[in-house]
């Protein structure tokens, strides 16, 4: 495995939360992980040991946050998204991340696509057009929506909003893709469709992906990742991961025998 | 590079902001503290004495008759308001009515708070002049009784409101009628509650416009329910623009003293909410 | 079983109790406000509403009752000063909530209302020590006009100061309720934080922003003392603003002296609060309709 079809690397990352009252705990423990560009990553654990915050410190997102501590590196390509002098909304419009549930803007459809690169600096109205056309159709939601897109994002069902915000990601044109837990708001035809859109996608973007369901890690990843209790326990290609795991935690969690949970 | 140079323009316009702010507070609450302050310490007589003759006039006297008129309006009326608050706050909690209605009834009592305190005093000064009274303690008791009720209904109601539905269910559930349940409730909600009262006494307490025509506003010590009394707030109103010096200090004084109360009541129903907080947070998971 | 009844009966006597008080509040509403039309119209036999509302001379010893002054007055006043507070509060709640170290932040609030307890007449006692001297003899003169500093713009100063309070608390709240993913989702697509504040947080919480500044006008609309005490109290078409002038609260409490004798004087001035009660009654409903049609205009989830 060469260094060069590596897009994330993380090195020594420690995350720390702290509470004035409670005691500090140490979320994650002395990560160091390598993501493959351009595949589907799934981290999976049990609850509570640091999967979304993992995956919020390749965003930068906890610097929003006053009580969490960040400890190391995150590379991203060549750079390190942790260098204080890199401006933070730069390195997070390379890093698109789709949440639980869907916040669309309040605003029309049109204008939900638009706001990023509005953001950016983009103004012709020709160039927008494109942009939210090509968006919608990489989302399969233009047949759906191509009549109303004047009409409010609120509107649209929660499996529609959720690709629109996916869509609405891919018009600042990211490199990587985070998903936490994007499919367990909706019913199971959208996650169907969500799924099968985030199969196509990851031909152009790293995906990284955080999952409850195992079965859904199973179908979708490419290489998995197994977080337990804020340490890396095992990394590998999802087919020798699930068939053939080293560890013993990671054998136990798979079948389903998880002592203490 | 625009964007940038636009967040650092508008932070530090939001700095200024809230630099005028904090400058707003610390000149309001540190000159009368000043002023006041240096009357209180000079002459500490001004806060228990009495008015004597030619009080208006730079004459002997100080601002008991304020003092004790403002506690003596504020404190019945506290209590009365209170009552009513808390029925009407139970009334819009408990499943008595539709919840539509009881939201509807909740603008109501927006509107009578969003009222010019004036109208509250003008309208008792009405009654007054129909029976053909005087302004009186008692007639300042009602006025301010009415002037905080809104306030406080609103508190009440968002403190029994917080109160976790489960409390609710769990006690219809062990068979409590819809009072029973609405008691318990309050239990809960009680800091809350306490913290209302202290904020509507507040708003009594400062209230000059509503007072000035129901109370009498005479220079005398009150006396009983049907004679006239002064208050703090009048008082200040009054002698602040006087052309006597000695006079203006009576304002001055009144102002510290009723400043001190006011920052009390506020600290107090401050820790009373945050211990609230402290109850619900706890059973909320 | 006895008891049972007894507790069934208890809550009967509640509900009752319950309704009597509700219905008083209600009566209290409706008997103000006949109380209010039917003692102005005796102001009202004698001239009409446009004589009265547009006729710039107030006398009441000659009988002229012109509330022009006050109206004009009422509306510079009031409007000056939102204009005044509404950038500068809602500016200094978005740092609250959105830039400020959340230890701090509760101290900063606790300060804020420390401010909005604070009585209306230490805010006039404040402004005759602090901002009478400060217009007459630093701002006055930077315009180039002579004022002896009890004036409309004086007035204008404290209300911002009064309405600071009702405005920032209500945005700060409104900027806490909204949930962390929001900004989370809009931060990832490379927005600044301060893009991310004027374009997803103000309509978000803008229903509740605008009830605010509504809920502010109220404040500064209705406020009476802070405002007679450095206004100057003169019933005159106002030249400039650094002249004094009257407001409609202004000249009731002026003239609750007179109130007593005169009964033609005594209705003219509940005509005006009937005008005010009018007024306020007409911003509450508005606040209420504009912050429901917002809120399901800009909604965001």
């Amino acid at each position: 495995m060469l260094n060069k079809d590596m897009e994330i690397r993380i090195r020594d990352l420690n995350i720390y939360s702290m509470y004035k009252n409670k005691k500090n705990s140490h979320i994650l423990k002395n990560i160091n992980l390598d993501i493959p560009k351009n595949r589907l990553t799934s981290i999976i654990g049990p609850s509570g040991c640091g999967k979304t915050t993992l995956l919020k410190s390749i965003n930068r997102l906890h610097d929003i946050q006053e009580n969490i501590k960040v400890e190391g590196h995150v590379f991203i390509g060549d750079e390190d998204i942790y260098n204080p002098r890199r401006q933070v909304n730069e390195i997070r419009k390379m890093v698109g991340l789709i949440a639980q549930r869907p916040y669309p803007l309040p605003a029309n459809i049109y204008d939900n696509i638009a706001f990023g690169p509005r953001l950016h600096g983009k103004r012709k109205k020709s160039e927008l057009d494109d942009i939210v056309e090509n968006c919608l159709k990489r989302t399969y939601l233009w047949e759906e929506v191509k009549d109303r897109l004047k009409e409010p994002a609120v509107a649209l069902s929660i499996g529609q909003q959720q690709r629109l915000c996916i869509a609405r990601a891919l018009a600042v044109e990211p490199e990587v893709l985070l998903c936490d837990e994007i499919t367990s708001a909706l019913d199971p035809i959208s996650s169907e469709k969500i799924e099968s859109l985030l199969l196509t996608l990851r031909q152009d973007y790293t995906i990284v992906m955080v999952s409850h369901v195992l079965r859904q890690a199973r179908r979708l990843s490419d290489y998995v990742v197994f977080l337990y209790f804020g340490e890396v326990v095992e990394t590998g290609y999802a087919k020798e991961f699930f068939e053939s795991p080293k560890d013993q935690r990671t054998k136990n969690y798979i079948s389903g025998i998880m002592p203490g949970l | 590079m625009n964007k940038y140079i636009k967040e650092s323009i508008f932070k530090v316009l939001m700095v200024i902001s809230v630099f005028i702010v904090m400058a707003y507070i610390v000149i309001i609450i540190g000159i009368n503290v000043v002023k006041g302050g240096i009357v209180i310490i000079n002459n500490p007589s001004v806060v228990f004495t009495a008015p004597g003759p030619k009080y208006l006039l730079g004459g002997e006297g100080g601002i008991l008759h304020a003092i004790l008129g403002s506690v003596f309006m504020v404190i019945p009326s506290t209590c009365i308001a209170c009552v009513v608050s808390y029925l009407i706050a139970l009334f819009l909690q408990v499943d008595y009515i539709k919840n539509n209605f009881s939201n509807k009834l909740r603008v109501v009592f927006d509107v009578l708070w969003g009222i010019p305190s004036i109208l509250y005093g003008i309208f008792i000064l009405n009654i007054l002049i129909v029976t053909n009274r005087r302004g009186s303690l008692g007639a300042g008791i009602i006025t301010l009784a009415l002037l905080q009720m809104p306030v406080i209904v609103r508190y009440m109601d968002e403190a029994l409101n917080s109160v976790p539905n489960g409390i609710r269910e769990s006690a219809y559930s062990l068979g409590a009628t819809r009072l029973e349940t609405a008691f318990t409730t309050t239990k809960y909600a009680l800091p809350g509650i306490i913290a209302g009262a202290l904020i509507g006494m507040g708003r009594a307490m400062g209230d000059a416009a509503s007072v000035i025509f129901t109370s009498g506003a005479g220079n005398s010590m009150p006396k009983g329910l049907s004679k006239s009394a002064s208050s703090l707030p009048v008082l200040i109103f009054q002698q602040a623009n006087s052309f006597y010096p000695s006079v203006r200090e009576h304002a001055y004084a009144a102002s510290f003293v009723l400043i001190v109360i006011v920052i009390i009541l506020n600290t107090v129903s401050r820790i009373s909410s945050k211990h609230f907080q402290k109850y619900t947070s706890g059973s909320g998971k | 079983m006895k008891k049972q009844n007894t507790r069934i009966i208890l809550d009967k006597i509640f509900k009752c109790l319950m309704v009597i008080i509700i219905s008083a509040v209600l009566l209290f509403i409706i008997a103000l406000l006949i109380m209010l039309i039917r003692r102005s119209q005796l102001i009202l036999s004698r001239y009409t509403i446009w004589e009265l509302l547009f006729s710039s001379d107030w006398d009441p010893d000659k009988g002229l009752y012109g509330f022009l002054p006050a109206v004009t007055g009422t509306f510079f006043v009031t409007v000056l000063s939102l204009l005044i507070a509404v950038p500068i509060s809602i500016l200094s709640a978005v740092y609250i909530s959105e830039y400020m170290p959340s230890t701090i932040k509760s101290y900063f609030q606790t300060f804020i209302d420390v401010l909005a307890g604070i009585p209306s007449v230490v805010f006039g006692l404040c402004a005759l020590l602090v901002l009478v001297p400060l217009t007459r003899d630093v701002i006055g003169p930077l315009f180039g006009v002579k004022t002896t500093g009890m004036c409309v713009f004086t007035a204008a100063l404290v209300l911002a100061a009064m309405v600071f309070p009702v405005i920032i608390s209500i945005t700060v709240e409104s900027l806490g309720i909204l949930p962390v993913g929001l900004k989370e989702q809009f931060l990832s697509l490379g927005a600044t934080k301060w893009q991310l504040i004027e374009t997803v947080l103000f309509r978000a919480a803008g229903p509740g922003i605008i009830s605010g500044i509504i809920l502010g006008f109220g404040r500064a609309f209705g406020e009476t003392m802070a405002v007679v005490m450095v206004i100057g109290n003169k019933n005159i078409l106002i030249p400039s603003l650094f002249s004094p002038g009257q407001t409609l609260p202004g000249i009731i409490v002026g003239s609750f002296n007179e109130m007593m004798s005169v009964p033609e004087h005594q209705s003219a001035l509940i005509f005006i609060s009937l005008i005010l009660f009018v007024i306020v009654l007409f911003f509450n409903i508005l606040a209420n309709i504009i912050k429901n049609r917002l809120k399901s205009r800009w909604r965001y989830e």
